[in-house]
């Protein structure tokens, strides 16, 4: 049976991103096996599954990372609402996507450039050089990111000199300083302690008053606590999908139940 | 869900905390019941003895609901449960509730049996009650097999036999306010058979809910106030 994957049209959403059958190959290795999957404009969709699975695989089909892998192949379409742009296709620049889609990755990646830098490089590379800008703009997406009292003072320090948890934190600065329409978050909590994850979280429903959100987590009760929608993913496939009070009260297939609960699948 | 998917976590001991508060609200269901038993029998058999002993019970019962609504809160703090694990912890948390309420109207049967005791028997003992009473605790038992067992058919079949338990309470009361027209010097016992009887009913209503907690936790369906049959069709559709 294949898994429910549009939103209802009784909830009466916008969609903000429609994947349409998606599969994707690492060469021979089948990684993602037609998922089709639609993104709530302006809410948070949590993307939950084992280990393997598939999740960051996926994520990175939405800004096109697998690119630069000359052996990696797409099949579907992931189209970006309103124009419908399909993101995956040859003939769309991966650089009009990037634009466009913020990603924050399971492990921290600052440039090894300063703070002050890394926050300013997605504004930079879309060409804006009013600096009076630019400085409200790393401020604002300091602040958002809960990392502005740590790192006034120090902007023009080396990023590499942060803790583990700070950088993870400007990573989602340097995607939130764009203001992109649709963000993608892998695990953007797993290096964090409690009080920066309720930060995080806490910004997650702020933000998603003007952007749309995909993350992935590892973390029920994270799924549980942010997200408006969840999908889960097995072994490439997606089993269920729906609003995340259904799937975490009363799942429709066995396996999301053995997932969310804990039990062997 | 069934009851064998309690014993597949991962986590043993998550396993074992589970079966273990499930198991505590099924000896509570077991007391409440013979509590509702000895009451009757000791209304029946105007035994003030044995309904001292029903009115002590009591205390045991509303001692267990407070460990398993303990037991209950450490399992929600401490382990987060999802969906069906969710389900059974608040169908427990619920039904440890219905069960002490139905051991507080049985302790009232305790007291009134007391009193009853010390007036003359009526020349037809106390058919109706007894009657009553024998379908009640019919319905108490099934209630808790069903809780046990988590038969969902079971379950909508007492749903369903609560209206007749209702409908035979109003017959009795009806029966009592004739006796107190007829006789105005009986009026202290009618009316003390007319509150047991009620108690009876109410008890019959406490295991209603059990029911509709066992679809709930089944399902993921909140039957209550609701409309039965297309309940039940949706169900069989599932
Ligand atoms: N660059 C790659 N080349 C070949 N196979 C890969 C590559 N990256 C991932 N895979 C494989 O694709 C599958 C999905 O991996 P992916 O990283 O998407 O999983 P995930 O769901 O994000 O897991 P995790 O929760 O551990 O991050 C895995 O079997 C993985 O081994
Ligand atoms: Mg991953």
């Amino acid at each position: 049976m294949a898994a429910i994957s549009h939103i209802d049209p009784k909830e009466a959403l916008a969609v903000k991103a429609r994947v349409e059958q998606l599969s994707f190959y690492y060469g021979d290795a089948q990684a993602l096996n037609r998922v089709s999957l639609d993104l709530a404009e302006r809410r948070i969709t949590a993307l939950i599954g084992a280990s393997g699975c598939g999740k960051s695989t996926f994520l990175r089909c939405f800004n096109r990372l697998h690119d630069l892998y000359p052996e990696s192949r797409y099949e579907g379409q992931i189209l970006l609402k309103p124009d419908d742009i399909n993101i995956i296709s040859k003939a769309v620049d991966p650089l009009e996507v990037r634009l466009r889609i913020g990603m924050v990755f399971q492990k921290p990646n600052p440039f090894p450039k300063t703070i002050f830098e890394n926050v300013a490089y997605g504004l930079k590379v879309r060409g804006v050089r009013d600096r009076h800008f630019i400085e409200e703009r790393v401020e604002g997406a300091l602040r958002q990111a809960s990392l502005w009292a740590e790192t006034r003072d120090r902007l023009q320090d080396s990023a590499m000199t942060l803790s583990g948890g700070q950088q993870q934190r400007l990573c989602i600065a340097r995607a939130l300083a764009p203001q992109p329409e649709l963000l993608l978050l892998d695990e953007p909590t797993s290096a964090l302690d409690p009080i920066a994850t309720a930060n995080i979280e806490e910004l997650l429903s702020e933000l998603k008053e003007q952007v749309t959100i995909l993350i992935v987590t590892h973390n029920m009760q994270q799924a549980a606590r942010v997200s408006d929608f969840t999908a889960f993913m097995h072994l490439g496939e997606l089993v269920e999908f729906g609003d995340t009070d259904t799937v975490f009260t009363t799942p429709r297939q066995k396996k999301t139940e053995d997932y969310i609960t804990g039990r062997y699948g | 869900m069934d009851t064998r998917s309690l014993s597949q976590h991962i986590s043993h001991e998550y396993n074992q905390e589970l079966e273990a508060v499930r198991s505590q609200l099924l000896s509570m269901g077991g007391l409440v019941e013979q509590q509702i038993n000895q009451a009757l029998q000791a209304l029946v058999e105007g035994d003030s003895q044995l309904a001292e002993t029903v009115v002590q019970t009591d205390d045991r019962v509303n001692q267990m609901e407070i460990t398993i609504d303990e037991e209950c809160s450490r399992i929600l703090a401490r382990r987060q449960p999802a969906a069906s694990d969710l389900r059974l912890v608040i169908a427990i948390i619920k039904a440890s509730t219905d069960l002490e309420r139905m051991g507080d109207e049985a302790q009232k049967i305790g007291h009134l049996a007391v009193s009853l005791a010390g007036q003359d028997r009526p020349s037809g003992g106390y058919r109706e009650i007894d009657q009553l009473g024998q379908a009640v605790q019919a319905m108490v038992r099934s209630a808790l097999d069903a809780f046990a067992r988590l038969e969902v058919d079971t379950a909508l079949r007492i749903i369903r036999e609560d209206k007749l338990i209702n409908r035979e309470y109003e017959a009795i009361a009806r029966q009592c306010i004739d006796y107190m027209m007829e006789d105005p010097h009986r009026v202290r016992r009618v009316l003390d058979s007319m509150w047991a009887a009620r108690s009876l009913e109410r008890i019959g209503d406490h295991a209603k809910n059990l029911c509709e907690y066992v679809i709930y936790l089944v399902h993921g369906k909140d039957v209550r106030h609701g409309n039965l049959d297309a309940a039940e069709r949706e169900l069989l559709q599932q």
